[in-house]
């Protein structure tokens, strides 16, 4: 179940607000008796893009699963901007958070999901203006000329009134950024997003990434076996074995020469797959 | 009851079986009206509902599923004087069929991939919206065949409104029968009436099968 935060549960955790976009404070997370997060702390600065690598069942999907709310922590905060994310302030306590908070705490949030998720059921301009209308209260005109700009900028202005499954699992993938990025996020997380993507596909939705990250502030957390994408786009690099980061560093240098030998053999079997 | 037809007889029983077929037609449409809207309610209740009362609910609908439609038509019929046989009649098979109705939508609710509710949570839709606008259009289209196919089975179960003295079709035919002594004609046309009204509505569905696939 949900504990309430900290060892002794009622004290507010310090440094809520150091500047950071996010910030986990010994982070647990448990499945069953597998402990995937083990009292985790890292913290990423506004506009920082962060790339998470390690081998799989690390923790590295369950860290952007915590930030979308999409799982509970067992133990410790999480804080996004100096404001508990797992948790609400109730006085000087910090107790779980509620679900109402919790809607109010994801709009600063966006996800790319390895699986696409666009609605079936609504075509692209409906999954792009869908939460921008009925969450943030635009217009419809007003959400309709956002996305219009972004289906420019991922290079699928002619595909507006398509249907999901009229599109190759690139173009699907590139709409579902779009759509995470109809909303505003401050933080955008993209989860192994070109994993379930045909080999020829990939090179465009990372071109579409790479100019976000050229061309906005918006602070990333990614999960990716694309090195030479997390070399590109990232200013620092989490190495991730059983929950806890092994190492971390400028991409520069954790590629070249990991400190690591944990660092090291990931790296040598990902790059001899490639 | 002997075996020999009467064209007659036949065309005399037509008229006072199409005046049956009015209800037993106005029964279905309302009583499936009704058992689809609840089922949808029921379905989502079960999900949205705190545990306790989700069981109750559960519970609620075990006891209607396993009681027997005549039982409940006498039971209300007689419970609640002051509404007519058809209305009564409408509600009743309107209920006993919302809990058929609330497991087909269950199971279309339940294939609904879970990565369709993670998007909405990343996307900060209400749980309103995302009912309404992403999980429900893509649960009730898959069970539309099998929403069809109750339509059918509720159209087939007309009949036992007999129990409460609604001239439906059959009960027509009962009466025309014992008029006359002679319960061939107007029973095999009520038959044959049930027949031609089923087949063209399975087909229906079993179009809109086809045509809602993705």
């Amino acid at each position: 179940m949900h504990k309430e935060a900290g060892a002794d549960g009622d004290s507010l955790p310090a440094a809520s607000s150091d500047g950071s976009m996010i910030r986990f404070d010994s982070v647990v997370k448990r499945f069953g008796d597998h402990v995937v997060l083990d009292h985790l702390d890292f913290t990423v600065a506004p506009g920082e893009r962060v790339t998470l690598i390690g081998p799989s069942g690390s923790g590295k999907t369950t860290i952007l699963r915590l930030l979308m709310t999409l799982e509970k922590i067992d133990d410790g905060v999480v804080w996004v901007k100096g404001e508990p994310l797992s948790h609400e302030r109730k006085g000087t306590r910090l107790v779980p958070a509620s679900e109402r908070y919790l809607r109010t705490m994801r709009r600063s949030i966006g996800m790319v999901f390895q699986q696409f998720n666009l609605f079936p059921n609504m075509n692209v301009m409906e999954n792009l203006t869908e939460a921008p209308v009925h969450v943030l209260g635009r217009s419809k005109a007003e959400a309709r000329d956002r996305a219009r700009e972004l289906l420019a900028m991922v290079g699928l202005s002619d595909k507006e009134t398509a249907h999901p499954t009229q599109l190759s699992g690139g173009q699907q993938q590139r709409v579902a950024i779009a759509r995470a990025l109809a909303m505003d996020p401050e933080i955008l997380l993209l989860d192994e997003v070109t994993s379930a993507l045909d080999p020829e596909l990939v090179a465009d939705v990372l071109d579409v990434l790479r100019r976000i990250a050229e061309t906005t502030d918006i602070t990333m957390l990614i999960v990716t076996h694309e090195m030479h994408f997390a070399r590109d786009v990232s200013d620092r690099v989490l190495m991730f074995d059983r929950g806890r980061i092994v190492e971390e560093g400028p991409p520069e240098r954790i590629f070249t020469s990991p400190r690591e030998e944990r660092t090291r053999k990931f790296l040598d079997a990902v790059l001899a797959g490639e | 009851m002997t075996v020999d037809w009467s064209w007659q007889r036949a065309a005399d029983a037509l008229p006072v079986l199409l005046e049956g077929f009015r209800i037993t037609l106005l029964a279905t449409v309302l009583g499936f009206v009704v058992a689809a809207v609840l089922g949808l309610v029921v379905a989502v209740a079960r999900r949205s509902l705190p545990k306790v009362l989700a069981t109750a609910l559960s519970a609620v609908v075990q006891f209607i599923r396993l009681t027997p439609l005549v039982v409940q038509l006498l039971f209300v019929y007689y419970l609640l004087p002051q509404f007519s046989a058809l209305q009564i009649g409408i509600a009743v098979l309107g209920i006993h069929y919302s809990t058929y109705m609330a497991e087909v939508y269950r199971a279309g609710i339940d294939a609904v991939p879970k990565g369709q509710w993670e998007a909405c949570r990343a996307l900060s839709l209400s749980p309103m919206r995302t009912w309404r606008a992403v999980i429900l259009p893509q649960a009730v289209r898959r069970v539309v065949p099998a929403l069809g196919n109750y339509a059918v089975s509720l159209f087939k179960d007309t009949p036992f409104l007999f129990t409460i003295s609604v001239v439906e079709m059959v009960t027509a035919a009962q009466q025309f029968g014992a008029r006359n002594f002679q319960y061939l004609e107007p029973l095999t046309l009520a038959g044959l009436i049930f027949l031609i009204a089923s087949y063209p509505t399975s087909l229906l569905v079993r179009r809109l099968e086809r045509r809602l696939a993705y």
